[in-house]
Formats: structure tokens, C-alpha cells, sequence
């Protein structure tokens, strides 16, 4: 098993995180608003500081001219910075200076939030990105020349095709694919994992990453990209920002909100026609203060700080992905197509059975496991145990103590103890122990390899175990199903999503697990060429499809498939094809990804709604207040009781203001996800933000009516 | 008032039982497989098709939406050459003169447009000639060609092809239009109604005055002009006018066939689209919209007049002012809200005489033009309502929007937005324009709050294409007759043509398929938050005006202003 159950094993140890996951998701607790750490907090002051600044740097009409929205907003405040000064500017007027410049004041607060939410969600992914810098720090490299001669070389010179030869505790100067040896190398500075990964050439597990360190053994590397453009670089850009473009949902929301606010700038220009034909004048600030209040300033203000927060929460679950439309693209997926083993399963893992070889007794290989296994902290290792005590095997834990505890390498593929008195006990893959106990002269069991087959046949892995020159016995690790996966898969039937899985398994096998893990269907004895048959038949039906996958021959079904989320550990060529990229190396994580797709869509949604809903309220703080002295009747209508027609307008002028940066942890953190059915869904948010849209700001505006009374 | 409740209730009934196997004909009418209809039309059209050299082949919607386009224009231009050489033409016993210009350009335009906006007296405005070759042809030409654009679209939005224009319209018109007002107009001559060649009469008055009493083929007119949605009276007083609707009887045959029509559509839809509950949400949703507005209409015209009845004048009846007696407050509010819902424009009682708030309603019956709206327009303009609200809530359940199966993504909603923004565009553009000059200030004979009801009621009933007026407007002058004449122009066919791109740009979209994750399209849920589009939509875009209008002459009439 080597590598393989080393691999595993990195991925295992955050499964056990997956629960914090979870929580973290269905809380959307964010990092940086619920961090407590003093470290974090001073760097979220310095980054609220430069958002701050940005907001000021973004008044810039060049840039405000791309939200059609603000810059009604900015050309609004433009007239009343104008006629603040000079009053007389566009007609008659009867406004007092201090409403001219309260207005002035409003509007560019109004626009400087919208700015201020833009420019911190930008900021969080550049401090990131920052971090990401950190670790792309100036490499020595051993550059092995044609010659034979090494020479040492700053990483900024490697070349693609250069070859370099890493040691234990080097650096890895770039990208590149290992061409000989075998090593563990930490990769924590990129996924922030701390177990070693193994990586060896040829199959999978060939591709490192520039910037990890190699912990044990020593690799020949192939550099596979030139300086500035490996994937580090290109994560760095991703998480910045500075590729960002608007993708197909945010430019057709753009579009109906753009309309919108078309729509009310014809209201509000044709109103003086109206008016005048009554006999009266409406003045500049007022009619400039309904169209910010009635045009969706809230989610103008809010889109891109949705769209950017959105990306960044993928990240912030170590995923990257490399374009906003394969986040939006997750939100609509039909079809998961998983692997079954490391996804659903542990692949191989649980210990099931111990069979005794030779003429071993039961008792003596408990005895043996139990010293095999007492210090080995792996899931396998402790599987043993647990399945030991199950079958009421006393553990005398001192038995340990007096031992030294042999380590797992990729190199033995074996762990195992060596006891107090000289005697050596090992433990795993079949043919490490066999070649171990045949070292030190000892015979093999004939009924090893009939028992090893049998295991391996049932779709089970067999790992050995040996004392000395004598080989006790079989410990039988089957696939399980990983806790938990039934309720997620069950949570995506909810939310409408089909999962497949794909198995090299027998059928028989294959139905089996895929029936404990409650997968909707299975594909055995699936090679990497079905995947992508079996993606172009659901998308021949019109169905998203989302696949995971790492290895070179997962590629094309990777490119295929309209969410591809590519581990980290796999193959260059699988990352190149995916359009997401999997930090964690973790393949479950693509249900996380669904629901943030679908979060980000639903939080656009929810505050389109809500900025829309508001303004039946604002109407009605401000038609009573703008007509009122014309036409004394239309008190009636100022149901909220405001105190005068001018504190009216700027209540509802200030709410529309505020309201903004109220929003931003909501736009930030999204608005919460679990899933049910569509109608459940949409009944429970047409509640908070339609109902909760209308309702707000008649309380929220009598609330600032009732302070601004004190001084209008 | 129990009768007139139930006389209303009975209307509506009978409408709403004949909406749905009307659909499902007109679902039928338009198949172009092989259905037992081709027997019966089958040979009629093909001499349609042999005369006009039509081929019944597909079109794009590039090509239908040009072929829509180019038709219309044609006609529009071959009536308005009838207008303007009436005098010199056959068929004018009474020697009815040319039209001018400008009243001949609104005319035509107004009858292609199914508005029906009536700037002239038809009874001495226009020679039999014109009546019948003009008006009467276009009043079928006008009504075939949005059902005909009505059916394409929701083709394109099922997935099939949009099939070909001339075949469409030609089937509008032998299949529905024809047959249906044929029988009508033989029950109406039989409720009395005339039906003459013969010039005015002449006829000596009790007290030896002479009076002229106008005639002439009218109720091969009236059946047309109430099932098409087309509302041009042949009197200039429409179906206030004992001629053109004589009775309760007839008044109640009128009310089902304006209905006919628009009731009919969501079911046609749900049938073509294979979705018979889509269909009927469309249908409810609508119909809830319609019964608040004739509630509130009712409870405001038997209310009356407060000015009125404080003088003490008797009240009983509601408010009669502007009102037939033969159809009393109940018959007449029911006409005003039907008429206004369907977007026909016939009127039975003068709206402008209406109370402001139920003059409110009618008046935004026509600025939503969504409650049925008139046949095919309006039911355009209801699903290009629902595609706003599929989107709005698509992204609230976490899916970009899906409509039948089709993904709306940014090319549909920069169509629909411009769509969207036409009709506020028009109605209060055109109104300011109004307002502010003299050209258009003078023809308002109610100044204040009134004027302006009546100078919008006269651009939203162009612009939506109802055609009746609010009266008491001199409208008569070029200023109106081209300006409205141009807003009618826009209002028709803009929408037509970018709804037709809407369809043609889903028909040819991979279909989606359903899921429990998918936000159905056939649910109560979704009947309300169409509802509620509409609503936040249309009255977020008119609140002020009509706080200007009605509102405030409703308000300072409480308060004993005016």
C-alpha cells in the first residue's frame, strides 16, 4: 500500500475536521469576524483601515462609472456639492444651505459605504494573498546541468525543463514533477496541512508544488513551469482579485438593476413636469434624494462585495477556484460524480477480521497486533485496536511501554515495535513483511498467499503481521463508508443533486458500499475513460455535472465536467484541467462547494429583493413629505407619523444610507444555507427578506426620524 | 344590490367557465399537426395562402418578428390612404370628406395597434367604406396578429420552432375571429342592433325638431370589437350608445367576449408548454388581481360622490354621473374594469365621470397591463412578469433562473429590461411633454388633479393599447393625434418584437431538467410572487403620478376641497 495509505492518511486526519467544517458552513462562520485571536484582529484593523482608504480612492468617477448604480448616486451628490455652494445654481430655490449640504453629506457616505464593502472584501482576499506571498520566498536550487555537474541557482533563474535535486529539509524551488526517488514533502505552507504527502515518480503522485518542503528522502525534479507562472503565482492572482470578471449571473442581475434604476430616473425627471402643471416647484435636492432612495442603492452598493466574499469563502475552505463562474456553475449542479474510494469510503482502511497463517493461534495474534499496533496513531492502527477490544482482547497497555515504537515509512512501507527484550514486531503490506521475515531466514506460511488473495479478491486490502521470522497472521481492512456521508448524501437528494458513484470495485461490491453510503448510482468496475462517458451523458440531458479527481487519465473528465475540483496532491495535468483546485486535497469538499455557489446566488437574490422591497417605505416617507405643501391633504399618506417634511427626506435618506453598511457582515458571510427543497427555501427567505424588506425601514426610518426631529 | 352582485358574479362565472376550453381550442387552432380542424378550414386557407404566395414553412424569430413588422406597416399604410381619400372612394352615402393627416395617421396607426383610440366621431368621421374595409379589416388583422405573436412566443418558450407569421395570423382569424363573431354579431342584431347600408336617418321628433339618427352595419362591427379587444365604438359614445348595446343582455355578451380572449390564454399556454397546472396558476394569479381591482372600483362608485351627498343628493344607485340607466352603477363599474383589464377600450359608461379612486383602478388596470391584458399582448406581458419573478426568485433558492426548463441568463433579461422600461418610458414621458406645453395643457378641461388623470389616462391607454379615453380631453388636435399616435406605435410592437427575441433565444437553449432543487413554476408560491412583482413593480413605477392624480383629487374631495 505505501503511498497510497500514506496519502490517506494525510486526507484522513481532516475528515475528523469535517464536522468543524460543517459547523463552520451552516454558522458561515467567517474567519476573520469570529476570530478571536489578537493577532488576527490587528491585522482586520490595518485591513478596515486601507478599506477605508480605498473607499476614498474609489469616489474616482472612472471607476464609479462601472457601477451604474453609485454613480447615479455620486452625480447626485455632485449637483448638491454644487448647489450647497451656490444654491441659485439651477434655478429659483427655496432650500436652506444646511439641507443642500445634508443631503451633500448623505450621498457621499452613501457612496463611500458601497465603496467601503467593495474595498474590504477586495482586501480580505489580498491579505491572503499576502500570506500566499510569504511563502514564494527566494529558493537555492541544486540545478542538476547536462554535464552532471550541480550548480546552485536563485529559484527566480530555473528554467522549464531544468532538473533539480531536492534533499530532506531543501525547499522545492518550483513547480515540477518528480523524475526519480520517492519522498515525503510538507506541503502545510500551501494547503496548511501538516502531514507529509509522499511523492514519487511516475503514476499520480509525481507533481510538487514550488514553495513545499521535502521532509524525508531525496527527489530529481523536473521544473514544469517558468518563473512567475506557477500555480502559486497563479492562486496569488486568483485570491487578489485582479482577474476577476463578472460572470453570467452578476451581468444579468446588473441588467434588471440597471433597468430599474433607468425606470426611476424617469419617474423622477418626468415629476416636475407633473408638478409644475399643479402649480408648484420641486426642488433639486428633493427630487435627487427619491431617486437615491429609490434606485437599489442596498444591492448596487452590495453586488461586488457578494461576488467577491463568495470566492473568498471557497477559499477560505482551501479550495481555489479559478473563475467566479465555476462558483456560480456549483450552485446549479445536478449530478456529483464521486470516486468511491478516499471520497465515500476510507479507502481500505477499517480493520474487519484477523486471520491466523500457519499454525498460529487466534490468542497469539492478538497478542502480537495488539504490540503492532498499541503506539500506531494512523486510523488503521487504531482500527486494530478498536476492533480488538470489540472482540474483548485484553490490552494491557504497559505491554508498550517498555518498547520503542518503529515508525511507518514510505520506504519499509511497514511500522511496527521493538520490545524491551530484542524481539521485533511488524506490521504491513504482505510483501514488505514477507521480504523481512525471509531477511532474518524465516519460512512463509504457505496459507499466507491463498488467505491474501482471498482478501484482496473480496475487494479487501491485507496487511501482515509478524513477530521475528515468523509471520502470526492477516489483519483484513475493509472499505467503510466514512461517517457521516449517508446524511450528506441525503442532504443533496434535498437539495436536488444526484450522486454517482465510480468504483473499480466488483458490482457486487460496488452495490454494496453503495448501498450502506446511500448513493444514488454506482458505476463499477469503472475506469477513468467511463467518467467522462458518464459526464457527457448527463450533460447531453441538460444536467450540471461536478466531478472530483487527481490523477493524469482524470483530465478530460475533469475539463469535461462543468465543476471540476482537482486535488492538490494529483497531477499537474489534473489541476490544469479542473476549473477548481483543492488545496486540502480532500474530495468531499465539493459538496461545500454546491452549497457556497448556491449561497452566493441566494444571498444576490435575497438583498435584491430586500433593497426592492424597501422601497415602499421610502415612498412613503417621501411622496407625503414632497407634495405636502402643495397639497396639505397628503398627510394622509405619512403613515408613519414623520415629524416634518424635511426630517422625512433625510430619514429616509440616512436609512438608505446606513442600511449599507449594516449589510456588509450578511453580504460577507452570505446569507444562510441548508438544504431543503426549493419551496421551502424560497418561502423562508421571501419571508426575512421581502417581508422583513418591507417592514425594516417603516420602523427603521421612524426610528431615525424621531433623532433627526431633535435637530431639524 | 344583492342583484347587482350576483348579475357581476354570474358574468364572471361564466367567463371563467368559458376560459378554459376556449384555450384549449385556440391550443388546437394553432397545432400544426393534423388536427380535425384542417378539415373544416383546412380549404379556406389554402386560397389564403395561394392568393398572398405564403409558404408554410418555419421562420426564425428574426424572420417572424420582420414579417410582423413589415405586415403591419403595410396595412397601416394602405388604411390610412382609405382614410384620406374617403370623400372620392365608394360606399359614402353621406358624404363623409377625407380625413386630415394627422387624425388619418392616428387612425391607422390606432386600429393596426388594436388600441382603437378614436380621435374622430365614427358616425360622421368615416364613409361605410372606411368602417368597413378600414376599421372592420383591421379590427380582425389587429387582434390575429398579437395572437399570432402570442402563439409564436410560447412555442419559442416551450422549445418548439416558431413557426411561420402568415400561417398564424391567417388561422387567427378563419379559425377564432371569424366564426366566433360571425355567430356573435347574429345574437346581437337579434337583441337589436342594427345592421344597414342605408344612410342617417332623418326623423321628425315629437315636438317637430329633426333629428339625424346615425346607422349603419353595426353589429357585424360590435362582435369584432368586443372579441378582438379592439373597443373602437362605431358610435363615438361606443357601448354607451342604445345601438350598440341595447340591453343587459347584450351587455353581458359583450363583457364575455372581451374576456374571451385574454381568459383563454394561460390555458392555450399550459396546454402547448404540456403544463396544464402552469397554465392555471397564470390564470388565478390574474384573476385575484382582477377581483380586488372590481372591488374596490364597486365599493368606491356606490359610494359616490361625498361632495354630492352632502348636498343631499340621493344616492342610492352609487354614482350615476357619466352612467347608463338601462346598466346601473353595478353593470357599468363591471364594464369599466373588464374593459380596462382586457385592454379592449369599449366603454358602456364615461370613465372620466368615474369616482378618482375607481377612475384609479381602471386606469391601473392599464399601467400594469398585466391583469389578462388585451388577447396576445397582454398575456406576453404577463409571462415577460414572471420571468422577473422566476429570476428574482431562482436566485433566492441558490439556481440560476430557470423558466420551463430554460436557464434566463443575461441576454433575456437585457431584452426584458428594455421591455420593461418602454411603457413608463412612453406613458410618462409622453404625459410630461403634455403637461408642460400648450399644446397639450389646452386640450384639459378639468384643471388640477383631474387634468392630469385625464392626460395620462390618455398616453396609458395608447401605450398599452386600450383605446378608450377618459373623455373630457379635446384630444382632437395633431399635437395628440401624433403623439399618441406614436406612443401606440411603440407600445405595440416594441414589446412584441424584443418578447419575440426573448422566445427565440430560449427555444434554442438546452431544456434543464427538473429536479426537487428547481423552483417550480406551478405553484401557489409562485402565483403569489408574481403577484407581488407586478404589484412592487407597477406601482413603484406609477405611485407618484397617481398620487398627483387621482389620489389627491380623492383626498382633497374627503376633506371637501374641491
Amino acid at each position: 500500500m505505501g503511498n497510497q495509505a500514506l496519502k490517506e492518511r494525510t486526507s484522513t486526519s481532516k475528515i475528523s475536521d469535517q464536522t468543524k467544517r460543517e459547523n463552520e458552513l451552516n454558522s458561515n462562520a467567517n474567519h476573520e469576524f469570529n476570530n478571536k485571536d489578537g493577532n488576527k484582529k490587528m491585522m482586520d484593523k490595518v485591513m478596515i483601515f486601507q478599506a477605508i482608504k480605498e473607499s476614498f480612492l474609489k469616489l474616482d468617477p472612472r471607476t464609479m462609472v462601472k457601477n451604474p448604480i453609485m454613480f447615479v448616486v455620486e452625480i447626485g451628490f455632485f449637483i448638491t456639492l454644487i448647489l450647497s455652494f451656490a444654491p441659485q445654481a439651477f434655478g429659483n430655490s427655496g432650500v436652506e444651505p444646511w439641507f443642500n449640504i445634508t443631503v451633500t453629506l448623505i450621498l457621499l457616505f452613501t457612496v463611500l459605504f458601497a465603496n467601503f464593502a467593495e474595498a474590504l472584501a477586495e482586501g480580505r482576499g489580498k491579505a491572503q494573498a499576502s500570506s500566499l506571498k510569504q511563502s514564494k520566498k527566494e529558493i537555492m536550487a541544486n540545478v542538476v546541468r547536462p554535464n552532471g555537474k550541480i550548480e546552485k541557482l536563485p529559484s527566480a533563474h530555473l528554467r522549464k525543463g531544468d532538473i533539480v535535486i531536492v534533499s530532506q529539509g531543501e525547499m522545492i524551488p518550483g513547480d515540477g514533477e518528480v523524475i526519480e526517488g520517492l519522498a515525503s514533502v510538507d506541503e502545510s505552507a500551501i494547503t496548511g496541512e501538516s502531514a507529509p504527502v509522499v511523492k514519487e515518480t511516475g503514476g499520480d503522485f509525481n507533481s510538487v508544488t514550488g514553495g513545499t518542503r521535502v521532509v524525508s528522502d531525496e527527489i530529481k525534479v523536473r521544473m514544469t513551469s517558468n518563473p512567475g507562472e506557477s500555480f502559486l503565482d497563479r492562486m496569488i492572482s486568483l485570491v487578489e482579485g485582479a482577474e476577476r470578471q463578472k460572470t453570467p449571473n452578476e451581468i444579468a442581475l446588473n441588467t434588471v438593476l440597471t433597468s430599474l434604476t433607468l425606470i426611476f430616473m424617469i419617474v423622477v425627471v418626468t415629476l416636475p413636469f407633473f408638478t409644475k402643471y399643479l402649480g408648484f416647484q420641486l426642488e433639486i435636492p428633493v427630487l435627487i434624494a427619491l431617486l437615491v432612495c429609490l434606485i437599489p442603492t442596498t444591492i448596487g452598493g452590495l453586488l461586488s462585495a457578494i461576488g467577491i466574499a463568495g470566492m473568498d469563502r471557497v477559499t477560505q475552505f482551501n479550495v481555489i477556484a479559478m473563475s467566479g463562474k465555476a462558483v456560480e456553475a456549483a450552485g446549479d449542479i445536478n449530478t456529483i460524480i464521486l470516486d468511491k474510494t478516499g471520497t465515500i469510503t476510507f479507502g481500505n482502511r477499517m480493520a474487519s477480521d484477523f486471520i491466523p497463517v500457519g499454525d498460529v493461534k487466534n490468542e497469539e495474534l492478538s497478542y502480537w497486533t495488539v504490540l503492532s499496533s498499541l503506539k500506531d496513531e494512523t486510523p488503521e492502527g487504531r482500527s486494530v485496536i478498536e476492533l480488538l477490544k470489540q472482540r474483548g482482547a485484553k490490552i494491557d497497555k504497559k505491554l508498550a511501554e517498555s518498547g520503542a515504537f518503529i515508525e511507518f515509512k514510505a520506504e519499509t512501507r511497514m511500522s511496527g515495535m521493538d520490545l524491551a527484550d530484542g524481539r521485533q514486531v511488524r506490521k504491513g503490506a504482505v510483501e514488505a513483511i514477507k521480504s523481512w521475515v525471509k531477511s532474518q531466514g524465516g519460512q512463509i506460511p504457505v496459507d499466507l498467499d491463498e488467505e491474501t488473495n482471498a482478501i484482496s479478491k473480496e475487494g479487501g486490502t491485507p496487511l501482515a503481521v509478524a513477530v521475528d521470522n515468523q509471520i502470526c497472521g492477516l489483519i483484513y481492512l475493509k472499505d467503510t463508508v466514512k461517517p457521516g456521508m449517508k446524511e450528506r448524501f441525503e442532504q443533496l437528494r434535498k437539495m436536488g443533486i444526484k450522486t454517482v458513484m465510480c468504483t473499480g470495485d466488483n458490482p457486487l461490491t460496488a452495490a454494496t458500499i453503495a448501498k450502506e453510503a446511500g448513493v444514488d448510482e454506482f458505476i463499477a468496475e469503472c475506469k477513468p475513460e467511463d467518467k467522462i462517458d458518464v459526464i457527457k451523458y448527463e450533460q447531453k440531458q441538460g444536467k450540471l455535472v461536478a466531478m472530483t479527481g487527481d490523477g493524469t487519465n482524470d483530465a478530460p473528465a475533469l475539463a469535461q465536467a462543468d465543476v471540476g475540483l482537482a486535488m492538490n496532491s494529483g497531477t499537474t495535468a489534473a489541476k490544469e484541467a479542473a476549473n477548481m483546485v483543492d488545496l486540502d486535497s480532500d474530495p468531499t469538499k465539493i459538496i461545500e462547494v454546491v452549497s457556497i455557489g448556491k449561497q452566493l446566488l441566494m444571498t444576490r437574490g435575497a438583498l435584491t429583493t430586500f433593497s426592492i422591497a424597501n422601497d415602499i417605505a421610502k415612498y412613503f416617507a417621501i411622496i407625503p413629505a414632497m407634495f405636502m405643501l402643495a397639497i396639505p391633504q397628503m398627510d394622509v399618506l405619512n403613515i408613519m407619523r414623520l415629524d416634518s417634511p424635511l426630517s422625512a427626506i433625510l430619514s429616509a435618506l440616512i436609512f438608505n444610507a446606513v442600511i449599507i453598511p449594516l449589510l456588509i457582515p450578511l453580504a460577507m458571510k452570505g446569507v444562510t444555507y441548508k438544504p431543503m427543497s426549493s419551496n421551502a427555501l424560497l418561502r423562508r427567505n421571501l419571508t426575512i427578506f421581502g417581508l422583513g424588506g418591507v417592514l425594516v425601514p417603516f420602523i427603521g426610518i421612524k426610528m431615525i426620524d424621531i433623532l433627526v426631529a431633535l435637530f431639524v | 344590490m344583492f342583484t347587482t352582485i350576483l348579475s357581476i358574479i354570474i358574468t364572471l362565472l361564466a367567463a371563467a367557465l368559458l376560459a378554459k376550453p376556449m384555450g384549449i381550442y385556440l391550443a388546437k387552432a394553432f397545432d400544426y399537426h393534423v388536427t380535425s380542424l384542417d378539415k373544416v378550414y383546412g380549404p379556406i386557407e389554402n386560397v389564403f395562402y395561394k392568393m398572398g404566395g405564403i409558404k408554410k414553412e418555419n421562420q426564425s424569430w428574426k424572420q417572424y418578428a420582420l414579417s410582423l413588422v413589415l405586415a403591419n406597416a403595410f396595412m397601416i399604410v394602405l388604411v390610412y390612404l382609405i382614410f384620406r381619400l374617403q370623400g372620392i372612394l365608394p360606399l359614402n352615402p353621406s358624404g363623409i370628406a377625407g380625413m386630415d393627416p394627422a387624425l388619418a395617421f392616428n387612425t391607422a396607426i390606432s386600429f393596426m395597434t388594436n388600441t382603437n383610440l378614436q380621435h374622430y366621431s365614427g358616425e360622421s368621421g368615416l364613409s361605410y367604406f372606411s368602417q368597413m374595409i378600414g376599421i372592420l379589416f383591421m379590427m380582425f388583422a389587429a387582434p390575429g396578429t398579437a395572437l399570432a405573436v402570442a402563439i409564436a412566443f410560447v412555442r419559442g418558450l416551450s422549445g418548439k420552432t416558431i413557426g411561420n407569421f402568415y400561417v398564424d395570423l391567417i388561422r387567427a382569424i378563419t379559425r377564432v375571429l371569424l366564426p366566433i363573431s360571425f355567430a356573435t354579431a347574429i345574437i346581437f342584431i337579434a337583441l337589436g342592433v342594427p345592421q344597414t347600408l342605408e344612410p342617417t336617418i332623418t326623423a321628425q321628433t315629437i315636438d317637430g325638431a329633426e333629428q339625424s339618427i346615425a346607422r349603419g352595419p353595426v353589429g357585424s362591427f360590435l362582435s369584432i370589437k368586443e372579441l378582438g379587444n379592439n373597443g373602437g365604438g362605431f358610435f363615438g359614445v361606443n357601448s354607451a350608445h342604445p345601438f350598440e348595446n341595447p340591453n343587459a343582455l347584450s351587455n353581458f355578451i359583450q363583457i364575455l367576449l372581451m374576456l374571451l380572449l385574454p381568459t383563454a390564454m394561460p390555458f392555450t399556454y399550459g396546454r402547448m408548454a404540456g403544463n396544464a397546472k402552469q397554465g392555471r396558476i397564470l390564470f388565478v394569479s390574474m384573476a385575484m388581481i382582477f377581483v380586488v381591482f372590481l372591488g374596490i372600483t364597486l365599493t368606491h362608485e356606490f359610494q359616490g360622490n361625498p361632495d354630492l351627498n352632502a348636498m343631499g343628493v340621493q344616492h342610492d344607485q352609487g354614482s350615476m354621473e357619466g352612467k347608463e340607466v338601462r346598466f346601473g352603477t353595478g353593470q357599468s363599474a363591471l364594464y369599466s374594469v373588464v374593459t380596462t383589464a382586457s385592454e379592449t377600450g369599449a366603454v358602456n359608461t364615461m370613465h372620466d365621470t368615474m369616482t378618482p379612486i375607481g377612475g384609479m383602478l381602471v386606469l391601473s388596470n392599464m399601467l400594469l397591463n398585466t391583469v389578462f391584458g388585451g388577447v396576445g399582448a397582454g398575456f406576453i406581458n404577463v409571462i415577460m412578469y414572471a420571468m422577473i419573478a422566476v429570476f428574482l426568485s431562482g436566485l433566492m433558492v441558490g439556481r440560476t433562473p430557470e423558466f420551463l426548463g430554460k436557464k434566463i441568463e443575461g441576454k433575456e433579461m437585457k431584452l426584458i429590461a428594455v421591455t420593461m422600461l418602454m411603457h413608463p418610458l412612453l406613458i410618462l414621458g409622453a404625459s410630461s411633454i403634455a403637461l408642460f406645453s400648450p399644446l397639450g395643457t389646452d386640450a384639459i378641461s378639468n384643471s388640477g388633479f383631474h387634468g392630469i388623470s385625464q392626460v395620462v389616462y390618455e398616453y396609458t391607454s395608447s401605450a398599452a393599447n386600450n383605446g378608450s379615453g377618459f373623455e373630457g380631453l379635446g384630444d382632437a388636435t395633431p399635437f395628440w393625434n401624433i403623439s399618441t399616435g406614436i406612443v401606440m406605435y411603440l407600445g405595440r410592437f416594441f414589446g412584441l418584437v424584443t418578447m419575440l427575441a426573448v422566445a427565440g433565444s430560449l427555444a434554442a437553449k438546452k431544456l434543464v431538467p427538473e429536479t426537487v432543487g428547481t423552483f417550480r413554476t406551478d405553484t401557489s408560491l409562485f402565483g403569489t410572487i408574481l403577484i407581488g412583482t407586478i404589484f412592487i413593480v407597477g406601482a413603484l413605477t406609477f405611485f407618484p403620478t397617481l398620487v398627483l392624480g387621482p389620489v389627491a383629487e380623492y383626498l382633497t374631495m374627503q376633506a371637501g376641497g374641491i
